[in-house]
């Protein structure tokens, strides 16, 4: 009789020590945080988290957090459609400079470009002279924020789509033209279609991203309460405050939030696995 | 609707894929563009589709004797089979084929019923309605393939080009999808151009042959003409497996190999060095000298898994030589490795030798 433990051996070992690593590192490093705030959130009693809830301020926050970053991210989603394009189609002097410069955002400390956002965009900046006699108030207004939120949000939609793109087969291009496809409906019909899940993804990172983002909004925003406060940084204030009620009770809403768009988005891009094949 | 194209030519950086090239083909015809790789023939392809623009200075391309040079691919009407299939994966089997369909502007395009009646009937063609529903992923390549056809057929092309349509589809599934192919053709009567490099398609499937070496037409001509009658060296060497031998003509004699041949085609040529072919078919083999000029020879392999039995033989000269004869006779004549045998030509063909040989 063969031992059942050699019958049952597989071909790639190791299955048990990588999948033993795999929840020990997300237990420390992802579960553990994520359960206190839970814990700590649920300790709080029911009318003090909808007293919490109900603030104006933090129904600003909340709104200009998701809202903003949603909207950030989605314009994220298509001028870094537009930036990897240019880059993976065409050949052009600086071309190799550009692809490397996309990443910045991913290397520079938040502060640095949340000043760097803020000096530019403000009333005396070089940028900001120009737009305040045009009624255009970038720092310490909302549009700031989104700025801000697309710049840091801009490498992972490019990044994500340049392989997609350059796995993009030409000959679907020539197929859709030789069908009377014009430019136009190649894009929309063919190119945009295929690079589906490549966009939802990319869109879903920097979404993740500009919701969790504080450093560089922090300097650019203003931090008007009701106005330009985003949650994370009403967070913080509550804790200056010792309000750790509170604090928990906005954070605790914007895990279940974020949770539930990351499931959505995650969702939707199952609905396309039967294209990979 | 017949194709022209006069003088093309095309050059990829300092690589001259295409040179000088001219050709027609008529209305309702399926003519194989056959070739190496390199040869120029999918360029060809893609120069007559507007894939491709040919180097200036090239000559028009005719579809229907109207110049289509300066239209753009969309504008030709060239229904376009990739070998890769290039279907889009997100669409179903339905939408892929009525995509030509619902691109065109509004007020050519037909109404959603006539669309849905023209891609079932389409599909019914190819022989694929009841995988309307699923999508290119979940197909087979053969069931792809006939998919990208209708794709092409349902803009009601004025050509149908096809670039090795078969190339990446295991043997068994080509040979099937070659003779649907052959009498779809005689059905809709399209006239089409396909690429390949298998010689055995070419010559089984198409009306004519156009064979292509390194940027040029070597031999235009029907299946029949190609094979039997190859115009030079290099499309006999590459339509089937031939024995060559260096000879010299003499007086309208072919001198080669110990052999004396008459050879009536070259009375008028000078004397000269020559390279004589003969087919592996066209070498008879015998165990005793039969009076014939042979070739002594001994074998060295038997293949004789197939129709007829391929031997390897070694001549008495050193050269290698292959030659075919039938199952019966391999097995009355009782021929193993090393039996001695005597090879008498039956057919040759003599080219002479060009000059930088």
């Amino acid at each position: 009789m063969v031992p059942l433990s050699r019958a049952r051996q597989q071909v790639l070992p190791g299955f048990g020590l990588t999948l033993g690593l795999t929840l020990l590192y997300w237990s420390v490093l992802v579960f553990l945080p994520v359960a206190a705030l839970v814990v700590q959130a649920a300790g709080i009693p029911w009318h003090q988290f909808v007293q919490t809830m109900a603030e104006p301020r933090v129904l600003a926050a909340l709104g200009l957090s998701f809202g903003g970053s949603a909207l950030a991210a989605g314009l994220d989603t298509i001028f870094g459609f537009w930036v990897a394009w240019v880059l993976v189609r065409y050949r052009f002097a600086g071309k190799r400079l550009l692809d490397a410069l996309i990443d910045l955002p991913f290397a520079l400390p938040t502060a640095v470009s949340g000043i760097a956002l803020t000096s530019l965009y403000s009333r005396h900046g070089w940028v900001g002279q120009w737009l305040e006699p045009l009624g255009i108030e970038v720092a310490y207004s909302r549009l700031g924020v989104i700025m801000a939120l697309m710049f840091i949000g801009l490498p992972f939609v490019v990044r994500t789509l340049q392989p997609a793109l350059e796995a993009l087969d030409p000959e679907l291009e020539e197929a859709a033209a030789c069908l009377g496809a014009g430019r136009w409906a190649t894009l929309w019909r063919v190119i945009l279609p295929t690079l589906g899940p490549a966009l939802l993804t990319g869109f879903s990172l920097a979404f993740a991203r500009a919701v969790g983002e504080y450093g560089t909004i922090v300097f650019i925003s203003g931090n008007l309460p009701g106005k330009t406060e985003i949650a994370p940084l009403l967070i913080v204030v509550k804790l200056e405050q010792y309000d750790y009620a509170g604090a928990a009770a906005i954070a605790g809403v914007m895990l279940a939030a974020a949770l539930l768009v990351l499931t959505i988005i995650h969702r939707l891009q199952s609905s396309y696995s039967f294209l990979r094949g | 609707m017949s194709i022209e194209v006069r003088h093309i030519s095309k050059t990829f950086g300092r690589f001259r894929v295409l040179r000088d090239v001219s050709l027609r083909v008529e209305t309702g015809e399926l003519v194989a563009l056959l070739g190496p790789s390199g040869s120029g023939k999918t360029t060809l392809l893609r120069i007559i589709a507007g894939l491709e623009q040919p180097d200036p200075g090239s000559g028009p391309i005719l579809f229907h004797d109207e110049d289509v040079a300066d239209q753009r691919v969309g504008e030709r009407r060239v229904g376009f089979v990739f070998q890769h299939y290039a279907l889009f994966r997100h669409m179903t089997v339905f939408e892929n084929v009525a995509f030509g369909l619902r691109v065109r502007p509004r007020r050519l395009r037909p109404s959603p019923t006539e669309i849905q009646q023209k891609v079932e009937k389409l599909l019914h063609l190819v022989q694929l309605d009841f995988l309307a529903d699923r999508y290119p992923q979940q197909l087979s390549g053969g069931q792809r393939q006939r998919v990208a056809l209708a794709r092409a057929l349902a803009m009601e092309p004025k050509v149908l080009l096809l670039d090795e349509p078969f190339g990446s589809l295991d043997a068994r599934v080509r040979q099937e999808l070659r003779s649907w192919l052959r009498r779809l053709h005689d059905e809709i009567r399209l006239t089409s151009l396909f690429v390949t490099h298998d010689q055995e398609e070419a010559l089984e499937l198409a009306d004519r042959v156009v064979v292509m070496n390194e940027g040029k037409i070597e031999q235009i001509g029907t299946p029949d003409e190609v094979f039997h009658h190859p115009r030079t060296e290099f499309v006999a060497c590459f339509l089937g497996q031939v024995n060559r031998f260096s000879g010299r003509l003499e007086q309208g004699k072919v001198h080669f190999a110990s052999l004396e041949w008459e050879a009536p085609e070259c009375a008028l040529l000078e004397s000269c060095p020559v390279h004589v072919f003969v087919r592996p078919h066209d070498l008879q083999v015998a165990v005793e000298p039969n009076g014939q000029p042979a070739l002594g020879a001994r074998v060295e392999y038997i293949h004789a898994a197939g129709p007829r039995v391929r031997l390897e033989l070694r001549a008495d000269t050193g050269q290698k030589l292959v030659a075919e004869i039938t199952q019966e006779q391999y097995r009355t004549e009782q021929l193993t490795v090393g039996s001695r045998v005597f090879l008498s030509p039956q057919n040759i063909k003599v080219f002479p030798t060009q000059a930088e040989d």
